[in-house]
């Protein structure tokens, strides 16, 4: 089976140089990179707004640019949804007249009405419908254009940083949408983020782009738990994802005990109902190695594993990140280059990582 | 009031807006185009075409009409063509005046319309294509609806200019009443004949009560246009 993108493309626009290609076949595919790393110009190629130089654009087996065979289907003509930085709502459009104005070009025959309704429910819009654009709050006019991409009956929904121009409030009140979005609407993302927090949140497939090149490309929760991706891994922000089912709650403590691939978890939440599916990430900076199973400690969390990895040390930093294989699962670590040499670890060394229950971070 | 103005008065008056109207109305659609081009178009001869728009706001009126006698004129190469396909002539008819004030107006009219495309946001109109909307549509629902401001400023401004313009008309459709004898090569048949003061002045306040309530217009459209495109 073909993969749902496969993109490579190269494209010069000015001094700067995009020679990119990744396959994904995620629900969600993160292009993760610094600003200036061509993570906006490669949406643009997907999107049709930039005609590449060369190479091939393919998207549910549908080939949308081929610069050898001389294919390259307008941008109108692509079915692809984008959720631009900034709303892009149209000003002299009411909400409602803004989420429909893509319903008039799409074709009619696929399914029929109902799917406004869907999409209003999901974002939480339906009170906006008579508004005009200039009336709503930043936050508001990003689920719009969500919504508006939506009902255009995309084939792929691209999202260059959504929530860049958003306060931390607002950001948290939208990334549940899209992630309801990811889940429910069998509609593949591709969403551009330089935020690590965003991208181990949401994305299922991560590509990372350094320089107009992609550097690597993989499953999210691989490439989180590498020790050899600096972008990622030498980052304050370093940290493996794991996915969590709710096992049960432990009311007298205001605990949740979660089951994950790499052990039982203890998180000090209640919140969340039994049996729901989440992720939960460990930030490097918060997990301890230990050789020997402990007792007397406060952390409610020990999982055994195996180091599978020892990364580099930061240029002349005292720390490293060492990968841990638990189960299965990937755990991240970061130590200072002297722990990691007391302990003696080498690839294959059974430790003990201990995390503490408050500081393991759920959405 | 008819009794106010005497019916040559009425005749010129009634011509004027008619003439104008249609100066107006006519060169809205071709307006629109060159405005279009001007403002989004890149092609070889561009900045010709804005030169040559523009000429009639340069040259003295009496030369524009010369040009049009001689181009337009029954013997004139476009006049002649006109006559032996259409049968049209437009040398000394109310047409004729339309289209001098249609060409005396139109570098306004281009100029305002596509000042007001050139301040549209082309991330809009990105938008508008990646929801499927094909070249003509993103222009008919995005560009058109938010330079509609310029557009009505546009019209006015021809407008004015129509109900304004003399030496070009004189000189093209010359001075006829109940033809091409508009407002003001009325007003300036008064000014030559003795005792024509009353009638001059009478004509003068309607041309006055005309512009100031064609600015009223304007603005009053432009209002409410800016309201439904608040500003975001």
């Amino acid at each position: 089976m073909s993969a749902v993108i496969e993109v490579s493309v190269s494209h010069r626009l000015g001094a700067f140089a995009l020679d990119a290609a990744f396959t994904s076949d995620g629900r969600l595919t993160a292009l993760f990179g610094r600003s200036g790393s061509g993570k906006t110009s490669l949406v643009n190629v997907i999107s049709g707004l930039i005609r590449p130089e060369d190479g091939r654009v393919v998207i549910d087996g549908r080939v949308i640019v081929d610069r050898a065979a001389g294919i390259f289907v307008p941008k109108h003509r692509r079915r692809i949804g984008y959720v631009f930085q900034e709303a892009r709502l149209f000003p002299h459009l009411s909400v409602r007249q803004n989420l429909l104005y893509g319903r008039w070009f799409a074709p009619k025959a696929e399914d029929g009405g109902s799917k406004l309704d869907d999409v209003l429910g999901l974002l939480g819009i339906g009170h906006l419908l008579q508004r005009q654009p200039g009336a709503l709050s930043g936050g508001e006019k990003q689920r719009v254009a969500i919504g508006r991409a939506l009902l255009a009956k995309p084939r792929l929904l691209l999202m260059d940083e959504p929530l860049a121009s958003l306060d931390e409030e607002r950001k948290a009140e939208i990334l549940p949408y899209i992630e309801r979005l990811r889940d429910g609407f069998g509609i593949p993302i591709v969403y551009v983020s330089h935020s690590i927090a965003e991208v181990a949140r949401l994305a299922t497939h991560l590509v990372i782009l350094d320089q107009g090149k992609v550097s690597m490309s993989g499953p999210t929760a691989e490439l989180m738990s590498r020790p050899d991706v600096p972008i990622l891994s030498a980052s304050a922000e370093a940290g493996a994802i794991l996915d969590a089912r709710v096992l049960r709650h432990e009311p007298e403590h205001g605990l949740t005990i979660l089951d994950t691939p790499a052990g039982p978890l203890q998180i000090a939440r209640r919140n969340i109902p039994e049996g729901a599916a989440l992720r939960v990430r460990i930030l490097a900076s918060d997990v301890m190695l230990s050789l020997k199973p402990l007792n007397g400690i406060s952390a409610l969390n020990i999982l055994p594993g195996q180091v599978s990895a020892i990364g580099a040390r930061h240029g002349d930093g005292g720390a490293l990140e060492v990968r841990l294989d638990c189960n299965g699962a990937g755990l991240l670590a970061r130590l200072t280059v002297k722990s990691a040499e007391q302990l003696r670890l080498a690839p294959g060394s059974a430790v003990y990582a201990v995390i503490k229950s408050v500081s393991i971070d759920t959405p | 009031m008819s009794d106010w103005l005497t019916p040559e008065e009425w005749t010129a008056v009634r011509l004027s807006l008619i003439v104008a109207t249609t100066a107006m109305l006519a060169s809205l659609p071709l307006g629109l185009a060159v405005a279009w081009l001007l403002a989004r178009g890149r092609f070889w001869g561009k900045s010709l075409l804005d030169a040559v728009i523009h000429l009639p706001l340069i040259l003295p009126p009496v030369v524009t009409g010369y040009l049009l006698l001689i181009g337009f004129g029954r013997r004139g190469p476009i006049g002649q063509f006109l006559y032996d396909w259409f049968g049209i002539v437009l040398s000394f008819r109310w047409t004729g005046a339309a289209l001098a004030c249609a060409v005396m107006g139109f570098p306004l009219m281009v100029r305002a319309i596509r000042l007001s495309i050139e301040a549209i946001d082309r991330k809009l109109e990105d938008a508008a294509g990646t929801l499927g909307a094909g070249p003509f549509w993103v222009f008919l629902t995005v560009t058109l609806p938010l330079a509609l401001p310029g557009i009505l400023a546009g019209m006015i401004l021809c407008f004015a200019k129509a109900m304004g313009e003399f030496g070009a008309t004189i000189t093209f459709v010359s001075n006829i009443p109940g033809e091409t004898q508009t407002l003001p090569s009325a007003i300036y048949t008064f000014t030559q004949v003795p005792n024509g003061d009353a009638g001059a002045m009478r004509l003068t306040l309607i041309s006055i009560a005309i512009s100031v309530a064609a600015l009223f217009a304007s603005e009053f459209l432009a209002r409410l246009v800016g309201r439904r495109i608040a500003v975001e």
